[in-house]
């Protein structure tokens, strides 16, 4: 495991090949670069992975770099950290992560900044590899801040339309709010325990802290606020929608499979202090669910394919914190895996539907597809059966392991079970409605499919993975306590199953049949408009901050706070005009200051005397 | 001199300091504004040759000749300049030499 460090090095040398060749370099080159550095960095993990296999299980490995910096008592290097859980993080970013770029090097061969997007994709994957391999909280900082940036810049790439200008601020500013709690947690963990060091904080925050106690509860709060933040949860999810500006192989790998799940691998990372937290860790279901719930909702209501599928992804990553929180801490990594598989799959298919639509992104102007885009059109019916937890896909495995353990949940289980599968069967709703209009029904437009070894293979290969993502066993087990033994009545495991199929059949009578129309969209108009502008959520921001913010700087524009030095200018001023006035030059007015000025001192004196 | 001229003495000298001090004040022209200077040396002058002879000091004498010196190199300077002023300015008015204002 002597080789750990080049899996994150490898995309960082590739950023700045990139970087430094900028302008130099060809198409050709910058893609082998791009792409290369990122499967090389997976042929790196496959090797770290046999080698961890063979030293057998229940283990960690963790080697110090070289410091970073000392300040007092902290301590903090470049050090690395291998255990299960990074370990499935790391096939997830590595494995989805190079097949995106190989489809990301046809999708943008056309574009004329291709080598500068490569570099920001390699940087993205060196800084998410980072924040997974770090063996302490500051390392997972940066990373954590470098995937930011990273994201940042791929939103807003291209910059020439202000609108994604400012989705990117929008992002990067949101997501600010979430990071802000997360330093803040950082200070009070270091407070309380002296460390910020992975392994010491999981082994010293059982023996430390109360359970329950106001201490791990504020702490765990704030990596939580960090954590939604992130991964684009109530409330601060505003950003993920409009995040869809950037390109769609940047939509594939950042606000689906990897970066959005980092607040999942926070939580999961720091789980010793969650434990300590149960409130804590009931919000964070209690988040998951409202948070598929809404956006499954908002999602049925879209129009633009990536909008669905944007929604769709916040949804997912609602169902991987609802996991978190009821205890199933296995199976929500398990989901993150099978999610960035179908959804990376899912949102690579959208891609070659908007190359061979000419850039519609309208699902409404889409129809009948499936017989111009064949290979798209089976990879889309993988993805959403994946999606919406059909058996035997990667998709039925994870959620339905997650829908058991919430059950077992003692107090609100059963509701947040009824939740789940409420969601599922939105989220079959949402999909098949989708599907049925991009790729059913009369066809309303000549689409010229992108072909070519770019195109087909990565989405085939990510097709076949996503079949049977179920039977993997990720390494988490030994990292990641057990979710609740026992198993719920039989009957939930068929409403579980029953839910989605209900759902797909009800959108095939509506979308395809074309029968119950009046579920087709919803009725009332100002509910459907609340509902597609996604609860209202971004006018509810714009009136409580937005508003009274630039108002308040409207009003403050020459700056309340500068009035006393002001003051204090204006008054010097003032005498300075008055006593210049004095100096007129005239010589009898001096004479005449003189003479009266020597007969008051005159008078004064005699007085006195 | 008798003690009950000083207050004569006095009252006439200051009566000749103000005269020349408003003379220095209303007056533009910088010639009669020297003359009046002059009127106010000399009535200081006077007050000096009074006190001196009401208390039978020397001092007054010697003071008022120390007067009349500062008085002749004043006017020497003074006119002078009056006359470089004059010779710059075409004007010996002195509302209108008033470069040096702040």
């Amino acid at each position: 495991m002597q080789q750990l460090w080049l899996i994150p090095c490898l995309p960082l040398v590739g950023f700045l090949l990139l970087v430094l060749g900028h302008g130099r370099c060809s198409r050709s080159v910058a893609r082998l670069v791009g792409v290369g550095s990122v499967a090389m960095a997976g042929l790196v993990t496959l090797w770290v992975a046999l080698d961890f296999y063979s030293a057998g299980a229940a283990q960690s490995y963790q080697v110090q770099l070289w410091p970073w910096f000392n300040a007092g008592t902290l301590e903090v290097s470049f050090g690395l950290y291998l255990d299960g859980l990074s370990l499935s993080m790391l096939f997830v970013i590595t494995g989805v992560g190079s097949l995106i770029h190989w489809y990301a090097s046809g999708y943008m061969w056309q574009d004329p900044d291709y080598q500068r997007f490569f570099a920001y994709m390699n940087l993205f994957v060196a800084a998410m590899l980072t924040l997974v391999l770090a063996d302490n909280l500051v390392l997972l900082f940066l990373g954590w801040e470098g995937v930011g940036l990273c994201s940042f810049l791929l939103i807003g790439f291209w910059h020439q339309d202000p609108a994604n200008g400012y989705a990117a601020r929008k992002a990067f500013v949101v997501t600010r709010v979430g990071d802000t709690a997360f330093a803040i947690g950082l200070f009070l963990l270091f407070r309380e325990l002296g460390t910020l060091d992975l392994p010491t904080i999981m082994a010293l925050a059982p023996e430390q802290f109360v359970m329950g106690a106001n201490r791990p509860t504020l702490i765990a709060a704030l990596l939580l606020a960090g954590a939604v933040g992130k991964s684009a949860q109530l409330p601060l999810h505003t950003w993920l929608p409009d995040a869809m500006a950037g390109p769609t192989p940047v939509s594939a790998l950042i606000h689906a499979a990897t970066m959005v799940t980092a607040g999942v691998y926070l939580i999961a990372r720091t789980h010793e202090v969650f434990l300590q937290a149960p409130d804590v860790l009931l919000v964070v279901a209690f988040i998951g669910l409202f948070t598929l719930l809404i956006s499954g909702f908002t999602a049925l209501n879209q129009t633009d394919i990536k909008r669905v599928l944007a929604y769709s992804t916040m949804s997912q990553i609602g169902y991987m914190f609802f996991a978190l929180g009821v205890g199933a801490w296995n199976e929500s990594v398990f989901h993150l895996m099978t999610h960035a598989l179908f959804k990376a799959l899912l949102f690579m298919t959208a891609g070659s539907i908007i190359l061979a639509m000419h850039h519609e992104q309208d699902i409404r102007s889409m129809g009948g597809l499936r017989r111009q885009l064949p290979v798209p059109f089976w990879c889309f019916v993988i993805g959403s059966a994946c999606l919406v937890a059909l058996p035997p896909t990667s998709g039925f495995f994870s959620k339905e392991a997650i829908l058991i353990a919430s059950w077992q949940l003692p107090g609100y289980g059963p509701w947040l079970w009824l939740g789940g599968v409420l969601g599922a069967f939105i989220t079959a709703m949402y999909s098949f409605r989708l599907l049925f209009m991009v790729f059913f029904g009369p066809q309303k437009a000549h689409p010229h499919e992108p072909k070519g070894w770019q195109f087909h293979p990565p989405l085939m290969i990510l097709g076949a993975l996503s079949l049977v993502a179920g039977w993997f066993v990720l390494p988490t087990a030994t990292v990641l306590p057990a979710s609740p033994a026992g198993h719920p009545p039989t009957w939930t495991i068929v409403v579980a199953i029953a839910m989605p199929l209900l759902g797909i059949g009800i959108a095939y009578k509506v979308y395809v049949r074309h029968q119950w129309q009046g579920l087709r969209f919803v009725q009332w108009q100002k509910l459907r408009q609340f509902l597609f502008q996604g609860w209202g959520f971004d006018g509810m921001y714009k009136r409580l901050l937005l508003t009274p913010f630039t108002t308040l700087a409207q009003v403050n524009r020459n700056d309340m706070i500068d009035g006393l030095p002001k003051l204090l200018i204006q008054l010097s001023r003032f005498l300075h005009g008055l006593f210049s006035q004095l100096q007129n030059g005239q010589l009898r007015f001096y004479i005449a200051t003189l003479a009266s000025a020597a007969i008051i001192v005159l008078a004064l004196a005699l007085k006195v005397l | 001199m008798d003690s009950q001229y000083i207050d004569h003495a006095m009252v006439l000298a200051g009566i000749l300091f103000c005269l020349g001090l408003v003379g220095v004040m209303v007056r533009r022209n910088l010639l009669f504004m020297m003359i009046s200077i002059e009127v106010m040396l000399n009535a200081a002058g006077l007050a000096f040759i009074a006190a001196g002879s009401a208390w039978g000091q020397p001092e007054g004498q010697i003071m008022f000749l120390a007067v009349i010196t500062l008085g002749a190199a004043e006017v020497a300077v003074g006119l002078g300049l009056t006359l470089l002023l004059f010779r710059h300015h075409n004007s010996v008015n002195v509302d209108q030499l008033n470069q040096l204002r702040g």
